[in-house]
């Protein structure tokens, strides 16, 4: 027979596993619901499974000669010199952001050829190079 | 010639590191009751080597001495005076060399002002402190020496990052490497207390104050560092839960958390192995943050040029330290037993620890899902902000409320009856919230929350401040004003986030804008030569239609020239109820800017709450003083 204090114990202790283990798949469920994957353009290009409604990151190149701008919003070509995909954003862009130079665009696929962007990012590093974009370039501008 | 200096100073520290070390464990043997005379005279003698090799560094700034690599390529002949100064810690070698300053500074004060305890904790922390002064010393010398010299002597230096130059960046690295660095004498200290028997409330007093102290700094740190973002990114905000951000909220939490539980250890001298756990995390987790930002691993507005090697040496010292810790700690744990009621204060203040672990561990989570993803299955992914938004926000309205009532509890077993008092107040938030619904504009049921919770927070908050002056009890006061500052912190920052108008746009000169009752008059651009760089700056007039107030705003595009940059310096207006808010920038030369124009709602009393939090602490520091 267990003592009342014994028994009170185990009742907070399984009180608290239990909160913690719901506590944990909060944290799961709403991190599967916001991860932003990262695709280039030829991997949009390529995939059958793309989803057009979820956010996602597309990074590449902002190909020479292909900003326009208006009143409303930017548009710009990024390559990983394979394919290429335009970009629509309306917001402010970073001040590293220009022709030729790594770009990162969050936002949702219109349809394979077309991106909405919400947030462009572009680092505060001349240096600096996104290592997504690094490494697309290694591999196709040999 | 400073690189000689330089070299030779440090590598003096380093001896008299091993020296204390051999020494302490020499009179650690010895039966008398008082600490040699030589090992304080061996540490009056590494604080003051320390010191100097600093200074030496700052000398070869100031003086832009090219034949230090680290000079060279950090600064710059035409760098303000000042910043030349502050150059010294703006990179990544400068800043391991105050690193390895505030653990030397940190174990000397804590062995000079901590006589009254037990001499074997005190020799087993000096120990432990130099172990880890060794660990950055050789760390310093091997792989990132600030003193390395370059040959033959280049003529100008590189330059140091303009967005860098700026006072809130100046002091913003040292203040969170106070607050960093200073967890690791409590790091030290916890080892030491497990290894010479020397726990409980005692322990808790001999750490007390350096806790504080940290606390503090890593505060204000954060603090500025947000403050900086906020007007030198252009982002227009104040959080963005970037990586760095992120690694800096870590050990912040856990500190937090152990600054309530040593009030629990002191006052009724239980939890001594969950504090020894939070002592022995703080560090561990400062020490992650900085090899996740400086090994490049975690990508931010930290640009500290990344460098794989850097990561490998700190992730082995790391390891090497969390092991022993672990280690000793299974050692030497004893079996401890827990009475807790429930409606006590130390459980309440154990529930604030439930929810700096729930917060920590979630911000941890969100930072490493995407190295682990990537190592695991080269899948490249992102966690943005939503995520933790979606977590955290929720859990604050609670964890407000116990803020509120936890305080009124007394220990052990409270038989106070404040059910009536906390009706009462619920009631005045909600009615509260309620009015600023109706008159302001709607909002979810959760901001609805938010707000009644941070409101109940205040008012509470503010009938202990009335409490305060009847009866002049001065220690609760901090505690007060630190509660008060994080209720008002949420709401501000609650009305910041609803009633806040953020509009982008392009618009070419002479263009006007129209934005609810705004009108954005683009009128013209100016170019203007400077020192180090050339601005061009926009003229904007704003003017509101329904009472004809007219504000003039003025962006700059600036572009230095060494090292040559782009940076957009947003044009702010600070008022009591809002801040205006412009950026302006240019895309490939064509004749529209990029324009971001925000009416931020109290912005300022953003940060106003904030720096109350820390000021909170920073009056525990000043009044536990005067009652000593």
């Amino acid at each position: 027979m267990l003592t009342k204090k014994v028994k009170n114990r185990i009742l907070f202790l399984t009180f608290v596993f239990l909160l913690s283990i719901v506590a944990l798949l909060f944290i799961i469920k709403s991190l599967n619901k916001n991860i932003l994957y990262f695709s280039s353009p030829t991997e949009i290009n390529q995939r059958e499974d793309i989803s057009f409604g979820k956010a996602m990151r597309v990074g590449g190149m902002v190909k020479k000669g292909s900003i326009t701008i208006n009143q409303k919003n930017i548009q710009f070509i990024v390559t990983d010199f394979e394919n290429e995909i335009l970009i629509s954003y309306s917001g402010t862009v970073p001040n590293l952001f220009a022709e030729e130079k790594g770009v990162v665009a969050e936002g949702r696929l219109s349809d394979k050829n077309f991106f909405i962007a919400d947030r462009i990012l572009a680092k505060h590093d001349e240096k600096y190079m996104p290592p997504e974009i690094k490494e697309i370039i290694e591999k196709n501008a040999k | 010639m400073l690189s000689n200096i330089g070299i030779s100073l440090v590598v003096l520290v380093l001896i008299l590191s091993f020296l204390i070390i051999y020494t302490a464990s020499l009179d650690l043997k010895t039966s008398n009751k008082v600490i040699k005379k030589n090992i304080y005279k061996l540490s009056l003698f590494q604080i003051t080597f320390t010191v100097l090799s600093f200074f030496t560094l700052i000398i070869g700034f100031i003086n832009s001495d090219f034949s230090l690599i680290n000079v060279y390529e950090n600064s710059h002949t035409a760098k303000p005076f000042f910043y030349k100064i502050a150059g010294t810690w703006g990179n990544h070698e400068g800043s391991l060399l105050l690193w390895v300053n505030i653990l030397v500074i940190f174990s000397y004060l804590f062995l000079v002002f901590n006589h009254k305890h037990d001499k074997k904790f005190r020799l087993y922390t000096l120990i432990f402190q130099n172990i880890l002064i060794l660990g950055f010393l050789f760390f310093l010398l091997l792989n990132s020496n600030p003193f390395n010299s370059i040959y033959p002597i280049p003529l100008e230096g590189l330059g140091l990052n303009p967005i860098l130059q700026d006072p809130a960046l100046a002091i913003h690295p040292p203040l969170l490497y106070v607050g960093f660095v200073g967890c690791s004498i409590y790091f030290s200290a916890a080892l030491a207390s497990l290894l010479s028997d020397y726990g409980g409330r005692l322990f808790a007093q001999s750490i007390k104050i350096w806790v504080k102290i940290s606390w503090v700094f890593q505060t204000l740190g954060i603090i500025v560092g947000s403050i900086w973002a906020y007007y030198e990114l252009g982002w227009g905000g104040f959080w963005f839960w970037d990586p760095v951000e992120n690694a800096s909220l870590l050990p912040w939490f856990a500190i937090t958390a152990l600054m309530h539980s040593l009030i629990v250890l002191e006052k009724r001298n239980t939890l001594y192995h969950w504090v020894i756990i939070l002592c022995l995390s703080t560090f561990t987790l400062s020490v992650t943050g900085t090899f996740l930002v400086r090994s490049g691993i975690l990508n931010s507005v930290h640009t500290f040029a990344s460098d794989p090697s850097r990561g490998i040496y700190i992730l082995l010292f790391l390891s090497f330290m969390i092991f022993s810790a672990l280690t000793i700690f299974f050692l030497k744990h004893k079996k401890e037993t827990y009475n807790f009621n429930l409606r006590s204060r130390e459980t309440f203040i154990l529930s604030n620890n439930w929810f700096m672990a729930f917060f920590l561990v979630t911000v941890l989570i969100g930072m490493l899902y995407p190295i682990f993803l990537d190592v695991l299955t080269d899948e490249k992914i992102s966690v943005g902000p939503p995520f933790f938004n979606i977590v955290i926000i929720p859990l604050v309205v609670p964890f407000m409320v116990l803020m509120a009532i936890g305080p009124k509890f007394g220990w052990i077993k409270s038989q106070k009856k404040i059910y009536n008092r906390i009706l009462l107040l619920a009631l005045n938030a909600i009615v509260i919230n309620l009015l600023i619904f109706y008159f302001f504009g709607k909002y979810s049921l959760l901001s609805n929350l938010i707000f009644i919770a941070a409101i109940f927070l205040i008012l509470y908050s503010i009938l202990d401040i009335k409490k305060f002056f009847n009866n002049k009890n001065k220690t609760e006061l901090p505690r007060i004003i630190s509660h008060l500052g994080f209720g008002l912190l949420v709401f501000f920052i609650g009305l910041n986030h609803q009633f806040s108008l953020e509009e982008d746009f392009n618009l070419k000169v002479g263009e006007i804008k129209k934005i609810n009752n705004y009108k954005i008059n683009f009128e013209e651009i100016k170019i203007k030569e400077s020192k180090n760089y050339k601005a061009v700056i926009g003229n904007f007039k704003l003017t509101n239609f329904d009472n004809n107030f007219v504000q003039y705003l003025n962006p700059e595009i600036r572009i230095y020239s060494n090292p040559e940059t782009l940076t957009y310096e947003a044009a702010i207006k600070t008022k009591i109820t809002s801040d205006f808010y412009l950026t302006m920038s240019n895309v490939s030369r064509s004749d529209y800017y990029n324009i971001k124009f925000q009416k931020k709602q109290f912005m300022i009393w953003i940060w106003i709450s904030a720096l109350m939090i820390a000021l909170g602490g920073f009056m525990q520091l000043i009044l536990k003083k005067n009652e000593d």
